[in-house]
């Protein structure tokens, strides 16, 4: 076991990703000679050199285009789109293209291409930097949406993510990259799809992932001090989730609270509480309850953003209204 | 010396011609379906566009790669997808190159170095540049080529393309096909500039040929990728053409007055057996030809009328590749 924060354990699985297989290259802006705005592909250009880190303009729409282009012709590429705000610019290419490619053509070839991006608020960067908007690469056919919590789990998604045959979008937080955690020195990947119960209760359940864990984890001390124990379920992965891994948890707890950091309207949270709603009715004893962001843009003040952001009282409160 | 030359380049002529004459009736037994009711969805004809599609890959080897779009028949054909396989896939059935999931507007196979047509005006350009940045990485000397119409000199897409491709020096070439028609109007109300400014502007070798002249087409087109091979770099070709037909099957093109003769005239069939006849071929050679193809497309036709209907669970269950499949 080693100490390493967030960005370290991604940096270590792209290099170690690159180091086994010589098909994976990274691309993104400023990632080369700058080592990437939140220095997760720190090194990589002097150990792999520029035909395998590869500086691009700004031009979100053809690098997408063009890993998906390579994915096609032989590569594994992973790009890095510098905010997630910024993948509106790649769009077409994620949605219409490489999402599509393998099923559009008959499964003549899969399309392994990952695009990491960092989403998420907390650092005053405003309504264009701050955003989390995993939902919607959620509700596209073809696509894996992954998002780590931790140091711990980011290095074996990464790497299961590089290793997955189709798209994956890979969301990280911005948060979380100074974030240490103690991890396991093992090269193994994860599997794409499977949750993890990252605290065990028993009166309610908490469905989250990525920084949100970290909140609801907070929200579980508080409410320990009054005698209430609730599971924490990380999702780790959101399209697919893990169906069994939440309504076990349901089964035993009875009562379901799902918290992100994305705006609660339309979101993660609404696909996760129709479907416990449905096949999960037979053991809820409470109606399920939402904590997300307010419906609005991220705003920029810390006053402004700290009201926006789901913060631990928020679920702590959600977790009562389940026990009212 | 020269007569070899000479019969070589029939040679070549009377292959490019057969392979243009395949890809004309093959739209036209597709248009003849369509207007029957037995093909789905939209078409896009590429008909009197041929001389361009057949030109370039005649400039190819064969694990070169090209992106299309969406009046990609002749691209997908010309680069050597099977017959029976495409109209398979046009009539919807499993059998079809993509079994029934793409249609008209996704012809691929990728086996063959077709990377799809596209239904998104452009997004084939930065396909086509990242494929080529496979074939600069891997290092198997392979080149790609997107094909696009002029209304997609409007796309800013071409700009982050060609200026990505030049940065990282990429072997592909832009080739546009400018038939005047931007969908529904006339480029020249649409774009502002000529693509040749554009194009040189980014630093990159250009040339513009005459596209109904397969032979002008292939010549231009062996120069481009002959350089673009040798040096790792993008270049471009603007092929001149007229678009025959609508945007799709079935555009009652109210927006054009049409000039019949001048499109005959160009017909780059015609313009390639008067050059194949004045070389000493016969009307009776080139009935022959046609013969053989119509053969050929009635073949493949009834071989798709016999394909099967796909499985829903089937196509369900091939939303994500599977792990083994990498």
């Amino acid at each position: 076991m080693e100490v390493i924060n967030y960005g370290r354990s991604l940096n270590n699985a792209l290099a170690d990703a690159m180091t086994d297989d010589s098909r994976v290259v990274v691309m993104g802006e400023d990632i080369g000679a700058a080592g990437g705005p939140f220095g997760v592909t720190r090194g990589l250009l002097e150990k792999f050199g520029s035909d395998r880190v590869i500086d691009t303009p700004i031009s979100e729409a053809a690098i997408v285009g063009a890993a998906t282009g390579a994915a096609m012709s032989g590569l594994k590429p992973v790009v890095e789109i510098m905010f997630m705000d910024f993948s509106t610019l790649a769009m077409d290419a994620i949605v219409n293209q490489a999402a599509k490619a393998h099923f559009m053509f008959g499964g003549q070839r899969p399309v392994p291409m990952v695009v990491r991006t960092p989403h998420g608020g907390g650092l005053n960067a405003g309504p264009q930097h701050s955003q989390c908007l995993e939902a919607w690469f959620a509700h596209i056919p073809g696509l894996k949406v992954v998002c780590p919590s931790s140091a711990a789990n980011a290095y074996g998604l990464l790497r299961a993510a590089i290793d997955d045959p189709n798209p994956v979008i890979f969301v990280e937080h911005k948060g979380l990259y100074a974030k240490k955690a103690e991890v396991e020195n093992s090269r193994s990947s994860q599997i794409i799809g499977k949750a993890a119960v990252v605290r065990v209760g028993t009166d309610a359940t908490i469905v989250s992932y990525g920084a949100s864990v970290n909140t609801a984890l907070e929200a579980a001390d508080l409410l320990a001090e009054k005698g209430i124990e609730v599971e924490i379920v990380d999702l780790q992965s959101i399209q697919p989730w893990d169906r069994d891994a939440v309504l076990d948890s349901v089964k035993k707890t009875n009562r379901l609270v799902i918290a992100h950091e994305a705006v609660e309207a339309f979101g993660v949270g609404a696909e996760i509480a129709a479907t416990v709603a449905d096949i999960g009715f037979d053991y809820l004893d409470a109606p399920i309850v939402r904590v997300g962001a307010a419906f609005m843009p991220v705003p920029f003040a810390a006053s402004l953003e700290s009201g926006y952001s789901p913060n631990a009282s928020d679920i702590e409160r959600a977790v009562r209204r389940t026990l009212d | 010396m020269t007569a070899n030359n000479s019969s070589t380049e029939t040679g070549d002529l009377f292959a490019m011609y057969k392979e243009m004459l395949r890809i004309r009736l093959a739209e036209e037994r597709l248009a003849a379906l369509f207007a029957d009711g037995a093909v789905p969805g939209f078409i896009h004809l590429s008909i009197g566009q041929e001389a361009i599609a057949v030109g370039v890959v005649s400039a190819l080897n064969a694990d070169d790669t090209v992106a299309s779009n969406h009046r990609g028949h002749g691209h997908a054909l010309a680069k050597g997808l099977d017959l029976s396989a495409f109209y398979l896939e046009l009539l919807g059935k499993d059998e079809g190159l993509c079994r029934g999931r793409g249609g008209s507007m996704h012809v691929a196979d990728l086996s063959k170095g077709m990377l799809g047509a596209n239904g998104i005006v452009g997004a084939g350009m930065s396909i086509a540049v990242g494929s080529a940045l496979a074939h600069k990485s891997l290092g198997g000397g392979q080149v790609a080529v997107v094909f696009f119409g002029d209304g997609a000199l409007a796309e800013g897409l071409l700009h982050e393309s060609i200026n990505l491709a030049k940065i990282l020096g990429l072997p592909v070439l832009f080739v546009c096909e400018n038939n005047g028609w931007s969908e529904f109007s006339a480029t020249s109300e649409q774009i502002s500039f000529k693509f040749e400014s554009l194009a040189t502007g980014y630093g990159l070798n250009y040339m513009c040929v005459e596209g109904n002249d397969v032979r002008k087409v292939a010549a231009a087109a062996r120069k481009q990728i002959a350089d673009t091979r040798a040096h790792s770099v993008p270049s471009v070709l603007e092929c001149k053409t007229l678009r025959v037909r609508g945007h799709f099957e079935g555009d009652a093109q109210k927006y054009r007055s049409m000039d019949g003769t001048e499109i005959e005239d160009h017909d780059p069939l015609l313009v390639a057996a008067r050059a194949l006849q004045a070389d000493g071929m016969s009307e009776d050679d080139l009935a022959e030809v046609r013969r053989l193809i119509d053969v050929e497309i009635d073949l493949a036709v009834e071989d798709a009328k016999k394909g099967s209907t796909p499985d829903f669970a089937d196509a369900l269950a091939d939303v994500y590749a599977h792990q083994a499949g990498t």
